[in-house]
């Protein structure tokens, strides 16, 4: 039988990790690794006889995927806005572009996954239930929407907070109010202010700091829009050439993402759509009645900076934390896009408002598909006769 | 008067192995039996014991709680034994056939001279009153309560359904004797679900919508939803359109007769087809040399959504009509969850079997995955075509709250119409026997 020898190994060693077993406190270890190997081999005991051959972690890996050409596109643009900086950027070749910021992410990635999948296994245990795959998404989504020089003991202090106060506390994958991965970028941005926004952050220097050419702003397009500079190509912000958080800048890439999620049927592509018609919407009021050089440019560009396009295709779209009904996902995405922008365009505090309107709308989501639960409810209470 | 209602949600199951428009050798078998564990909700009691000789129609048991509902014997000879399971729980009343097919005779004559009464009691007497079910929790019908409509569904929309259209082309007269026997039972309406074209259409006495789209078309619940819907408070009893048949016999002859056609279906079956047999009988004849034994083969009385798992010693249930065999699955697929899947069959849309939508495929009872909370969001909706919130509905059942059941329409459906569900879960979550607790908490809490 195909594959039966990893089987038998598993099972020979089974017995230690079982109750009573010598390794028995690494007994989620060992599950989680075995159903990472193979498809188990339980069959249908009562209900329907067949299954779709859909499960969750063919689900949350095929959102992992989808993340990946905004994440090496991420390492690339670290790369190229360290050189540039430098003044350097002419002389380096493509791949030591790359290698430069590939070296400096990958620790993020590596921390963010230890960090988390470490709580995770010990929460598995702890409860005694199978490894649930959630963290292998929001894994990979924390490197991505963090500034690049954010040091790695944050990147863990903030995997542990998600992990430990929005997901598990509520009772783990499925069970949480707010995108675990958001939560950990709000954390980082209320408790170490100076490290996520300001002009400093988003381009590593690292030790060439002497040889930063003349001029040079490390700020984002909309850090600088809200002080009323308004200063970026919008070509490079669609093609992702211009500083921001490692994996938010392309928005090409994430759309090739967002594609391969709306193809495979596994994101919400209503959810997509809203959130992008509310921000158009609300760009096109702004303006109108625009009063200063933010307010007036062009409604369309805010698809394009910031991290727009990487909330609606990856954040918002979280099955768990949107809302769960179609029409209660239209309002959720239609009301993220709007007030994202209003966040953006009239605060004077944040530069970027995607982040804070996600986790907002998670927590009215639940509010939303109250409203659209009792109109079935009223519909069905309106058609039985009223003596009853 | 009739209309045609498009079903736009729901799914085919795309199943290797349905069965051939062919009607193969009748089965000359000699054991049946009859199973307590086909009906919810049913306590019996015994009335016949081992050796005890018995005719088609003679009760081997009723139900406790409602003692004029009978269970009679299929066929005539010998009780061989009665099976018990754990808490001498009775799994089924075995006899062994003489050959005769003698019946026990029951009333019979103009079905127009006949009064509710006599009619109940011939349907009561003859056994065939509990092939009938009753909503809402999908329970033996009350004998004491009058429906406000009956339904009937004259097709099966489930995977590798017989096709009645085939099975029933002569038994017309028998169908037409069975509605109006049962329209003496209400003074509602009597409502038939039909396909578009289908040759039932004659049929008088009754109320004809036509159900076009995948299934659940056929399943009586959708067409209930659809035409004339459960609220609080209504009863209505429901039927398959064969179990007419053996109604419209019972008053034209006076005897059970439960011979009808068996549709024989599965990727693991040598010849598909169909096959003259008395309900009751054991699976052994139906799947006897007619397997290809190339792998660990499943054996259910029924379909591959609601069907019961029979052992190849089992017996196939009394109001099922098909047989279908698929492989067991149970072995393990290396990375099956990164595999691009071109032979993997989905509902949804991540693997790559989508690009080839005629093919079908051999679908295993394997879970393809671990169970987990829900996720995902969206999915059952798309396969349960009524006006219900599936998941919200399930989780008012899984924390107990009554008001919500009902509020979100647990009068609706039973598990059948919620078993694509189950099917195209992610999360492996068991949507059937969820939504039983449910029901069953329900008819409690009415008691």
């Amino acid at each position: 039988m195909k594959g039966q020898g990893i089987k038998n190994f598993f099972d020979k060693h089974r017995p230690k990790f079982e109750k009573g077993g010598k390794l028995h406190p690494f007994q989620s270890v060992f599950e989680g690794f075995e159903t990472f190997l193979y498809v188990p081999d339980k069959t249908t005991k009562k209900g329907s006889h067949v299954r779709d051959y859909i499960d969750l972690k063919r689900t949350m890996i095929f959102v992992v995927l989808a993340v990946v050409p905004t994440m090496l596109f991420g390492m690339y643009n670290i790369g190229y806005q360290h050189f540039h900086a430098i003044g350097e950027f002419s002389q380096t070749g493509f791949w030591e572009v790359f290698f430069y910021g590939f070296l400096r992410v990958l620790p993020v990635i590596v921390v963010s996954y230890a960090v988390g999948l470490g709580i995770e296994f010990t929460f598995a245990q702890i409860k005694g239930h199978e490894i649930n795959e959630g963290y292998l998404v929001s894994g990979i989504l924390i490197p991505l929407i963090i500034p690049i020089d954010t040091p790695l003991w944050m990147v863990a202090i903030a995997v542990a907070f998600s992990v430990i106060i929005a997901k598990e506390a509520f009772g783990g994958t499925g069970m949480n109010i707010w995108n675990p991965a958001l939560i950990a970028r709000a954390f980082l941005f209320f408790a170490y202010p100076a490290h996520m926004s300001g002009d400093s952050v988003w381009i590593r220097i690292g030790q060439d700091a002497d040889k930063v050419v003349d001029g040079f702003s490390g700020a984002t397009p909309l850090g600088l829009a809200l002080t009323g500079n308004i200063d970026y190509n919008i070509w490079d912000a669609f093609w992702g050439f211009i500083p921001g958080s490692i994996g938010e800048t392309s928005t090409f890439a994430i759309l090739l993402g967002g594609a391969f999620l709306i193809i495979t049927g596994i994101g919400s592509w209503r959810i997509m759509l809203a959130t992008t018609i509310g921000a158009l919407f609300t760009g096109l009021i702004l303006n109108a009645f625009a009063v200063n050089p933010f307010m007036e440019i062009p409604f369309w560009h805010h698809l394009f900076l910031g991290g727009f396009a990487f909330g609606a295709v990856f954040m918002a779209t979280d099955p768990v934390s949107a809302a769960q009904t179609n029409r209660g996902k239209w309002i959720y995405g239609l009301l993220i896009g709007v007030l994202a922008i209003i966040i953006r365009v009239l605060n004077p505090a944040y530069p970027e408002g995607v982040m804070l309107a996600i986790l907002l709308m998670n927590t009215f989501a639940p509010l939303i598909d109250h409203y659209v639960v009792q109109g079935n409810v009223r519909k069905r209470l309106k058609r039985a006769p009223a003596t009853v | 008067m009739s209309n045609t209602i498009k079903i736009k949600k729901g799914f085919d199951i795309k199943l290797k192995g349905k069965a051939d428009l062919t009607v193969g050798k009748a089965i000359e078998a000699s054991r049946y039996a009859v199973k307590p564990t086909d009906f919810s909700g049913l306590k019996p009691k015994l009335s016949v014991k081992a050796d005890d000789i018995v005719k088609a129609g003679t009760p081997l048991f009723f139900d406790k709680a409602q003692p004029e509902v009978k269970f009679t014997s299929p066929v005539s000879g010998k009780v061989i034994s009665v099976n018990r399971g754990e808490r001498r729980r009775i799994l089924e009343i075995e006899i062994e056939s003489d050959g005769k097919f003698e019946s026990v005779d029951f009333s019979k004559g103009e079905i127009n001279s006949l009064d509710r009464e006599t009619v109940k009691q011939n349907l009561l007497n003859s056994g065939l009153w509990p092939l009938m079910v009753q909503r809402p929790f999908g329970v033996i019908p009350e004998p004491d309560v009058t429906p406000r409509d009956i339904f009937i569904t004259g097709f099966d929309s489930a995977p590798l359904a017989p096709d009645y259209e085939f099975t029933l082309k002569d038994e017309k007269e028998s169908i037409q004797t069975g509605i109006d026997a049962i329209s003496k039972l209400t003074e509602g309406k009597i409502y038939l679900g039909l396909r578009p074209g289908s040759e039932f259409a004659s049929l008088k006495g009754v109320e004809i919508n036509y159900f076009d789209g995948p299934h659940p078309a056929g399943n009586v619940g959708v067409q209930i939803h659809k035409t004339a819907p459960i609220n609080k408070g209504d009863v209505v009893w429901t039927l398959n359109i064969q179990t007419l048949v053996y109604i419209g016999r019972l008053f034209t002859t006076g005897k059970l007769n439960l011979e009808r056609l068996v549709a024989i279906t599965g990727s693991e079956v040598k010849k598909t087809g169909y096959v003259k047999a008395i309900a009751g009988l054991a699976i052994k004849p139906f799947i006897e040399n007619n397997t290809k034994k190339e792998v660990k083969e499943r054996f259910i009385s029924g379909n591959v959504l609601t069907g019961v798992k029979v052992e190849e010693t089992g017996y196939t249930g009394l109001t099922q009509n098909q047989v279908t065999v698929i492989p067991e699955g149970d072995e393990i697929e290396p990375f099956g969850w990164i595999s691009p899947g071109f032979n993997k069959f989905t509902a949804g849309k991540a693997f790559l079997s989508r690009l080839m939508p005629k093919k079908e495929y051999a679908l295993n009872a394997n879970y393809h995955g671990g169970e987990r909370a829900f996720v995902i969001s969206g999915q059952y909706e798309k396969v349960l075509p009524m006006d219900i919130l599936p998941v919200y509905l399930l989780k008012a059942i899984l924390v107990n709250d009554i008001d919500k059941m009902e509020n979100l329409g647990i009068f609706e459906v039973i598990e059948e119409d919620m078993a694509l569900c189950e099917y195209v879960c992610t999360s492996k979550i068991e949507v059937q026997s969820i939504l039983r607790n449910g029901m069953d908490t329900m008819i409690k809490e009415l008691a």
